[in-house]
C-alpha cells in the first residue's frame, strides 16, 4: 500500500516536472506567432501571490472548456527560477494544474515587464490575450473571475 | 443639485490625488513611526542626512526576502554617506499575521539589521507615499525645498541578483545625488509582492 501511494505521489510529480519548463519570452512570442488562428491566454502569476492563486481554477476550466477549439491557456510564473523545483512544480503537482505551466526566463525585470506591456505597473495576476491572425493583442492588470474570463475571450478585438 | 454634484466630483478628485502618491520631485512627508525597538523613528531623526533611502517592504513577500540583504547592504553602503536606509512595512498584521510587529522584531534581531525597520499602522505613509508593491523604494534628497523625491522604484533588475552585469537603480541613483548630480534613471517599475491591506470592514 505504502509502495502503492509513493508510486503514485513520484508519478504525478513527474507529471507535473514534464509539464513545468522554464521559458523566455522570446520563446513565449515565437510560440504566439505559430500558433496562428489560436487564441492565447497568457496569466502571470506567482506561487506567492494570493490573488494569482485565487484566480488560477478559472483559467483552468478555461483551458478544459477549450478542447477541440482555437484556444489555448498559458500559465506563466514570475516565481524565482531557483524555485522551479522547490515551490513551482510541487505546486502544480498539489493543485493538478492541467495548463501548460512555464517559469519567465528573463535576467532584467524592467526589460521583461516594459516588453509584455508598457502598461505594465509589474503588478500580478495580469493577463495577455494574444491571437496573431486577428492582430489581437489585450494586456490586463486585473484578476478575473471565470465568467469575466468568457467575455473577454468572446470580446476580443 | 449641480453643485452638489460638482462638490462630489471635487472630493472624488483629492480622493484620487491623495491616492496616488509622490512623484518624483515632490516633498516628501516625514513621519514618526515606531521602530522594531520599541523607539519612534522620523526623518528629523536623522540630523546629518543628506537623504534617505526609504524602502517599504514587509517580512512575508518572497521578494522583499530576496532584497533583504541587498537593502542591508545599502545601509551599510551609504549610512555613513548620508543616506540610511529606512524601511517601513506595509502589510496589516491582520491580513498578513506573518507582518506583525513582534514578527518584525524578529527578523530584525535574526537578521542583525542596521537600520530602522518601522511599522506603519493603518498605512498611512504607504499611502501618503504611493507604495503600491514590496518592496517599492523612494530614494529622498534633503534640497532647500525639504526632503525631495528623487527616485521611485526597484532597488536593481535582477531579484535573483545572478546576472552579474545588472543595473544597481537605487547605488546608481544615491551615487549620483552624492556627486551633486541628478540620478540618470529617476523611477523604475516595482516588481514584487502586493500590499496586505486591512480589511475594509474593521478600518472603520
Amino acid at each position: 500500500m505504502k509502495y502503492l501511494l509513493t508510486l503514485i505521489l513520484a508519478s504525478t510529480f513527474f507529471v507535473a516536472k514534464s509539464q513545468v519548463k522554464l521559458l523566455t519570452l522570446n520563446e513565449l512570442e515565437t510560440r504566439v506567432a505559430k500558433g496562428a488562428d489560436t487564441t492565447y491566454v497568457i496569466n502571470f502569476w506567482a506561487t506567492w501571490c494570493g490573488p494569482c492563486v485565487a484566480e488560477l481554477p478559472s483559467f483552468e476550466k478555461v483551458n478544459k472548456d477549450s478542447a477541440g477549439k482555437p484556444l489555448k491557456v498559458i500559465l506563466v510564473s514570475l516565481d524565482f527560477k531557483s524555485k522551479l523545483n522547490t515551490a513551482v512544480i510541487p505546486f502544480v503537482a498539489k493543485n493538478k494544474l492541467k495548463s501548460e505551466v512555464y517559469v519567465i526566463n528573463e535576467p532584467d525585470q524592467q526589460a521583461f515587464i516594459d516588453r509584455v506591456d508598457k502598461k505594465w505597473s509589474g503588478a500580478i495576476p495580469a493577463t495577455l490575450f494574444v491571437n496573431t491572425n486577428k492582430k489581437i493583442r489585450s494586456f490586463q492588470e486585473r484578476e478575473f473571475t471565470y465568467q469575466e474570463l468568457l467575455e473577454t475571450i468572446e470580446n476580443l478585438k | 443639485m449641480k453643485s452638489v454634484l460638482i462638490a462630489c466630483f471635487v472630493m472624488l478628485g483629492i480622493a484620487a490625488k491623495a491616492q496616488s502618491g509622490y512623484q518624483v520631485g515632490d516633498v516628501a512627508s516625514d513621519f514618526n513611526l515606531k521602530n522594531v525597538d520599541g523607539k519612534n523613528v522620523s526623518l528629523a531623526s536623522y540630523k546629518d542626512a543628506k537623504g534617505y533611502i526609504v524602502v517599504f517592504t514587509c517580512n512575508t513577500c518572497p521578494v522583499s526576502q530576496i532584497y533583504q540583504d541587498r537593502v542591508e547592504a545599502l545601509n551599510k553602503m551609504y549610512a555613513a554617506k548620508g543616506y540610511p536606509v529606512i524601511a517601513i512595512n506595509t502589510n496589516d498584521p491582520v491580513a498578513s499575521p506573518g507582518d506583525s510587529y513582534v514578527k518584525m522584531q524578529e527578523r530584525a534581531k535574526e537578521k542583525n539589521f542596521s537600520y530602522a525597520y518601522l511599522e506603519d499602522p493603518n498605512h498611512v505613509y504607504t499611502k501618503k507615499y504611493g507604495a503600491l508593491k514590496t518592496p517599492h523604494v523612494f530614494l529622498l534628497e534633503k534640497t532647500a525645498k525639504g526632503n525631495e523625491v528623487a527616485y521611485i522604484g526597484s532597488i536593481d533588475n535582477d531579484q535573483e541578483d545572478v546576472n552579474s552585469s545588472k543595473t544597481t537603480f537605487v547605488q546608481n541613483a544615491v551615487n549620483s545625488l552624492l556627486k551633486g548630480e541628478r540620478p540618470a534613471v529617476t523611477s523604475t517599475k516595482a516588481f514584487g509582492c502586493t500590499i496586505k491591506w486591512k480589511k475594509e470592514a474593521t478600518s472603520k
